[in-house]
Protein backbone atom coordinates (compact mmCIF):
# COMPACT_ATOMS: atom_id res chain seq x y z
CA UNK A 1 0.00 0.00 0.00
CA UNK A 2 1.16 3.93 -0.64
CA UNK A 3 2.76 5.54 2.27
CA UNK A 4 0.02 7.95 4.01
CA UNK A 5 1.09 11.61 2.97
CA UNK A 6 -0.04 14.82 3.92
CA UNK A 7 -2.60 15.43 0.74
CA UNK A 8 -4.24 12.29 2.41
CA UNK A 9 -5.12 14.15 5.64
CA UNK A 10 -5.93 17.21 3.92
CA UNK A 11 -8.50 15.22 1.16
CA UNK A 12 -10.18 13.76 4.67
CA UNK A 13 -10.34 17.11 6.09
CA UNK A 14 -12.29 18.56 3.01
CA UNK A 15 -14.73 15.79 2.59
CA UNK A 16 -15.53 16.37 6.45
CA UNK A 17 -15.75 20.17 6.37
CA UNK A 18 -17.98 19.83 3.24
CA UNK A 19 -20.33 17.22 5.40
CA UNK A 20 -20.39 20.04 8.14
CA UNK A 21 -21.55 22.52 5.50
CA UNK A 22 -24.29 20.48 3.88
CA UNK A 23 -25.30 19.80 7.48
CA UNK A 24 -25.38 23.51 8.04
CA UNK A 25 -26.91 24.78 5.32
CA UNK A 26 -29.58 22.16 5.04
CA UNK A 27 -30.71 20.81 8.46
CA UNK A 28 -33.60 22.23 10.67
CA UNK A 29 -32.70 20.98 14.29
CA UNK A 30 -30.32 23.70 15.21
CA UNK A 31 -28.61 20.91 17.90
CA UNK A 32 -27.46 18.99 14.27
CA UNK A 33 -26.45 22.63 12.72
CA UNK A 34 -24.38 23.34 16.40
CA UNK A 35 -23.23 19.62 15.82
CA UNK A 36 -22.35 20.21 11.95
CA UNK A 37 -20.05 23.29 13.30
CA UNK A 38 -18.04 20.97 15.19
CA UNK A 39 -17.52 18.64 12.20
CA UNK A 40 -16.24 21.98 10.64
CA UNK A 41 -13.92 22.74 13.53
CA UNK A 42 -12.61 19.47 13.48
CA UNK A 43 -12.05 19.13 9.88
CA UNK A 44 -9.96 21.99 10.20
CA UNK A 45 -7.89 20.63 13.44
CA UNK A 46 -7.12 17.46 11.67
CA UNK A 47 -5.53 19.91 8.67
CA UNK A 48 -3.69 22.09 10.84
CA UNK A 49 -2.41 19.18 13.08
CA UNK A 50 -1.10 17.21 9.19
CA UNK A 51 0.30 20.54 8.31
CA UNK A 52 2.12 20.63 11.86
CA UNK A 53 3.61 17.28 10.64
CA UNK A 54 4.71 18.26 7.61
CA UNK A 55 5.98 21.20 9.17
CA UNK A 56 8.09 19.89 11.70
CA UNK A 57 9.63 17.25 8.97
CA UNK A 58 10.60 20.79 7.23
CA UNK A 59 11.96 22.53 10.74
CA UNK A 60 12.91 19.66 13.16
CA UNK A 61 10.44 17.89 15.71
CA UNK A 62 10.00 21.09 18.37
CA UNK A 63 7.99 23.18 15.10
CA UNK A 64 4.71 22.66 16.48
CA UNK A 65 3.13 25.55 15.73
CA UNK A 66 -0.43 23.53 13.81
CA UNK A 67 -0.57 21.40 17.21
CA UNK A 68 -1.00 24.28 19.31
CA UNK A 69 -3.19 26.08 16.76
CA UNK A 70 -5.55 23.10 17.08
CA UNK A 71 -5.58 23.68 20.52
CA UNK A 72 -6.88 26.88 20.33
CA UNK A 73 -9.18 26.09 18.04
CA UNK A 74 -10.26 23.63 20.60
CA UNK A 75 -10.86 26.16 23.06
CA UNK A 76 -12.83 28.56 20.60
CA UNK A 77 -14.76 25.14 20.02
CA UNK A 78 -15.56 24.74 23.44
CA UNK A 79 -16.54 28.52 24.27
CA UNK A 80 -18.79 28.51 20.96
CA UNK A 81 -20.52 25.12 22.02
CA UNK A 82 -21.32 26.82 25.90
CA UNK A 83 -22.41 30.66 24.36
CA UNK A 84 -24.17 28.49 21.19
CA UNK A 85 -26.06 25.89 23.82
CA UNK A 86 -27.11 28.56 26.23
CA UNK A 87 -28.75 30.42 23.12
CA UNK A 88 -30.24 27.22 22.65
CA UNK A 89 -31.97 27.23 25.66
CA UNK A 90 -33.63 30.66 25.78
CA UNK A 91 -34.59 30.42 22.17
CA UNK A 92 -36.23 27.05 23.18
CA UNK A 93 -37.84 28.59 26.35
CA UNK A 94 -39.50 31.53 23.82
CA UNK A 95 -40.21 30.03 20.94
CA UNK A 96 -40.77 26.23 22.68
CA UNK A 97 -39.30 25.29 19.28
CA UNK A 98 -35.84 23.85 17.92
CA UNK A 99 -36.10 24.93 14.12
CA UNK A 100 -33.49 27.44 12.55
CA UNK A 101 -36.51 28.23 9.94
CA UNK A 102 -38.65 29.29 11.97
CA UNK A 103 -36.45 31.99 13.82
CA UNK A 104 -37.97 34.90 11.41
CA UNK A 105 -37.30 38.25 13.56
CA UNK A 106 -34.89 39.93 11.51
CA UNK A 107 -35.62 38.56 8.10
CA UNK A 108 -37.29 41.05 5.97
CA UNK B 1 14.94 6.19 12.59
CA UNK B 2 11.61 4.66 13.55
CA UNK B 3 9.25 2.96 11.32
CA UNK B 4 5.83 4.26 10.85
CA UNK B 5 3.64 4.04 13.84
CA UNK B 6 0.88 2.58 12.23
CA UNK B 7 0.12 1.23 8.90
CA UNK B 8 -2.16 2.98 5.60
CA UNK B 9 -4.70 0.17 6.77
CA UNK B 10 -5.20 1.86 10.09
CA UNK B 11 -5.27 5.06 8.16
CA UNK B 12 -7.75 4.20 6.01
CA UNK B 13 -10.41 2.57 8.84
CA UNK B 14 -10.51 5.48 10.99
CA UNK B 15 -11.17 7.73 7.35
CA UNK B 16 -13.97 5.87 7.11
CA UNK B 17 -15.25 5.53 11.10
CA UNK B 18 -14.96 9.43 10.45
CA UNK B 19 -16.99 9.85 7.02
CA UNK B 20 -19.54 7.44 7.83
CA UNK B 21 -19.80 9.40 11.26
CA UNK B 22 -19.96 12.53 9.50
CA UNK B 23 -22.61 11.12 7.23
CA UNK B 24 -24.51 9.94 10.50
CA UNK B 25 -24.50 13.00 12.41
CA UNK B 26 -25.75 15.37 9.46
CA UNK B 27 -28.20 12.71 8.41
CA UNK B 28 -30.64 11.23 11.61
CA UNK B 29 -33.80 12.45 12.88
CA UNK B 30 -33.12 11.79 16.38
CA UNK B 31 -30.06 14.19 17.81
CA UNK B 32 -29.37 11.49 20.33
CA UNK B 33 -28.22 9.31 17.39
CA UNK B 34 -26.35 12.37 15.92
CA UNK B 35 -24.53 12.83 18.69
CA UNK B 36 -23.33 9.52 19.26
CA UNK B 37 -22.43 9.43 15.41
CA UNK B 38 -19.79 12.19 16.53
CA UNK B 39 -18.55 10.95 19.66
CA UNK B 40 -17.32 7.61 17.56
CA UNK B 41 -16.02 10.67 14.66
CA UNK B 42 -14.23 12.47 17.29
CA UNK B 43 -12.52 9.14 18.91
CA UNK B 44 -11.69 8.38 15.23
CA UNK B 45 -9.85 11.66 14.64
CA UNK B 46 -8.42 11.36 18.46
CA UNK B 47 -6.94 7.79 16.18
CA UNK B 48 -5.73 9.99 13.43
CA UNK B 49 -3.89 12.47 15.65
CA UNK B 50 -2.05 9.65 17.26
CA UNK B 51 -1.08 8.78 13.73
CA UNK B 52 0.29 12.38 13.10
CA UNK B 53 2.42 11.90 16.59
CA UNK B 54 0.38 14.51 18.59
CA UNK B 55 -0.48 12.73 22.00
CA UNK B 56 -0.89 15.60 23.49
CA UNK B 57 -3.90 17.11 21.16
CA UNK B 58 -5.33 13.39 20.58
CA UNK B 59 -5.34 13.57 24.89
CA UNK B 60 -7.26 16.76 24.51
CA UNK B 61 -9.58 15.53 22.21
CA UNK B 62 -10.59 12.82 24.06
CA UNK B 63 -10.93 14.74 27.32
CA UNK B 64 -12.46 17.96 26.00
CA UNK B 65 -14.36 17.60 23.13
CA UNK B 66 -16.00 13.70 23.46
CA UNK B 67 -15.24 14.24 27.00
CA UNK B 68 -16.78 17.50 27.85
CA UNK B 69 -18.47 19.24 24.53
CA UNK B 70 -20.67 16.19 23.75
CA UNK B 71 -21.82 15.78 27.55
CA UNK B 72 -22.98 19.37 27.03
CA UNK B 73 -24.56 18.43 24.03
CA UNK B 74 -26.44 15.67 25.58
CA UNK B 75 -27.41 17.22 28.42
CA UNK B 76 -29.08 20.40 26.23
CA UNK B 77 -30.74 17.53 23.73
CA UNK B 78 -32.60 16.26 27.26
CA UNK B 79 -33.39 19.84 28.05
CA UNK B 80 -35.54 20.31 24.89
CA UNK B 81 -38.12 18.16 23.59
CA UNK B 82 -36.28 16.16 20.84
CA UNK B 83 -40.01 13.98 20.20
CA UNK B 84 -41.91 16.28 18.64
CA UNK B 85 -38.32 17.64 16.40
CA UNK B 86 -38.57 14.25 15.22
CA UNK B 87 -41.31 14.29 13.11
CA UNK B 88 -41.21 17.37 11.70
CA UNK B 89 -40.01 17.59 8.25
CA UNK B 90 -35.84 17.28 9.38
CA UNK B 91 -34.35 19.54 5.77
CA UNK B 92 -35.12 23.37 5.48
CA UNK B 93 -36.37 24.19 2.36
CA UNK B 94 -33.41 25.36 0.58
CA UNK B 95 -31.79 22.44 0.65
CA UNK B 96 -30.95 21.95 -2.96
CA UNK B 97 -29.32 25.53 -2.65
CA UNK B 98 -27.33 24.41 0.12
CA UNK B 99 -26.26 21.15 -1.80
CA UNK B 100 -25.34 23.08 -4.94
CA UNK B 101 -22.97 25.22 -2.53
CA UNK B 102 -21.34 22.57 -0.84
CA UNK B 103 -20.32 20.83 -3.85
CA UNK B 104 -18.86 23.91 -5.27
CA UNK B 105 -16.78 24.21 -2.43
CA UNK B 106 -16.18 20.32 -2.98
CA UNK B 107 -15.24 21.00 -7.00
CA UNK B 108 -13.42 24.34 -5.51
CA UNK B 109 -11.20 22.01 -3.06
CA UNK B 110 -10.44 19.47 -5.67
CA UNK B 111 -9.26 22.49 -8.01
CA UNK B 112 -6.80 23.32 -5.21
CA UNK B 113 -5.91 19.63 -4.15
CA UNK B 114 -5.18 19.07 -7.99
CA UNK B 115 -2.62 21.77 -8.84
CA UNK B 116 0.02 21.38 -10.04
CA UNK B 117 2.88 24.08 -9.84
CA UNK B 118 5.71 23.58 -11.96
CA UNK B 119 4.87 19.91 -12.64
CA UNK B 120 4.52 19.76 -8.92
CA UNK B 121 1.68 19.34 -6.55
CA UNK B 122 0.56 22.04 -4.45
CA UNK B 123 1.17 20.04 -0.94
CA UNK B 124 4.80 17.81 -1.82
CA UNK B 125 4.18 14.84 0.30
CA UNK B 126 5.58 15.34 3.55
CA UNK B 127 7.23 11.99 4.56
CA UNK B 128 8.46 12.69 8.12
CA UNK B 129 10.26 9.81 9.68
CA UNK B 130 10.63 10.80 13.01
CA UNK B 131 9.53 9.24 16.24
CA UNK B 132 7.70 11.20 18.99
CA UNK B 133 9.99 13.66 21.22
CA UNK B 134 8.40 15.14 24.27
CA UNK B 135 5.57 16.45 22.39
CA UNK B 136 3.96 17.47 25.27
CA UNK B 137 6.92 19.43 26.69
CA UNK B 138 7.13 21.18 23.37
CA UNK B 139 3.92 22.45 23.58
CA UNK B 140 3.39 23.23 26.61
CA UNK B 141 7.36 25.13 25.71
CA UNK B 142 5.47 27.15 23.15
CA UNK B 143 2.69 28.20 25.45
CA UNK B 144 4.11 29.17 28.86
CA UNK B 145 7.88 29.49 28.73
CA UNK B 146 9.64 32.71 28.94
CA UNK B 147 12.10 32.65 26.16
CA UNK B 148 10.65 30.25 23.60
CA UNK B 149 6.88 31.06 23.98
CA UNK B 150 5.58 32.57 21.40
CA UNK B 151 2.04 32.02 22.02
CA UNK B 152 2.21 33.16 25.88
CA UNK B 153 -0.08 36.14 25.29
CA UNK B 154 -2.63 34.16 22.96
CA UNK B 155 -3.13 31.44 25.93
CA UNK B 156 -4.16 34.50 28.22
CA UNK B 157 -6.15 35.46 25.06
CA UNK B 158 -8.04 32.00 25.47
CA UNK B 159 -9.08 32.41 28.86
CA UNK B 160 -10.29 36.03 28.42
CA UNK B 161 -12.33 33.96 26.09
CA UNK B 162 -13.37 31.15 28.22
CA UNK B 163 -14.13 33.62 31.04
CA UNK B 164 -16.66 35.41 28.71
CA UNK B 165 -18.23 32.39 27.19
CA UNK B 166 -18.76 31.52 30.88
CA UNK B 167 -20.78 34.43 31.52
CA UNK B 168 -22.58 34.24 28.47
CA UNK B 169 -23.87 30.91 28.91
CA UNK B 170 -24.80 31.82 32.56
CA UNK B 171 -26.22 35.13 31.53
CA UNK B 172 -28.40 33.32 27.95
CA UNK B 173 -29.84 30.43 30.36
CA UNK B 174 -31.40 32.73 33.03
CA UNK B 175 -34.96 32.32 33.50
CA UNK B 176 -35.71 35.55 31.81
CA UNK B 177 -34.01 37.07 29.32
Amino acid sequence: MLHITTLHYLVLGAALFLLGVIGVLTRRNVVIVLMSIELILNAVNLNLVAFSRYWQGLHGPGALHGQVFAIFVITDAAAEAAVGLGILIAFFRNKETVNVDEVNLLKW
Amino acid sequence: MNPPVATPFFFYLLAATMIIGGILVITRKNAVHSAMALITALLAQAGLYLMLYAPFVAGVQIILYAGGIMVLFLFVIMLISIERAEKERQFNKQWLVGIAAAAALGGLFIAVYTTNTKGRPLFPEGRVSFGETLNTQQIAGLLFDRQTGQYMFAFEIASLLLLVAIIGAVVMSKKRI
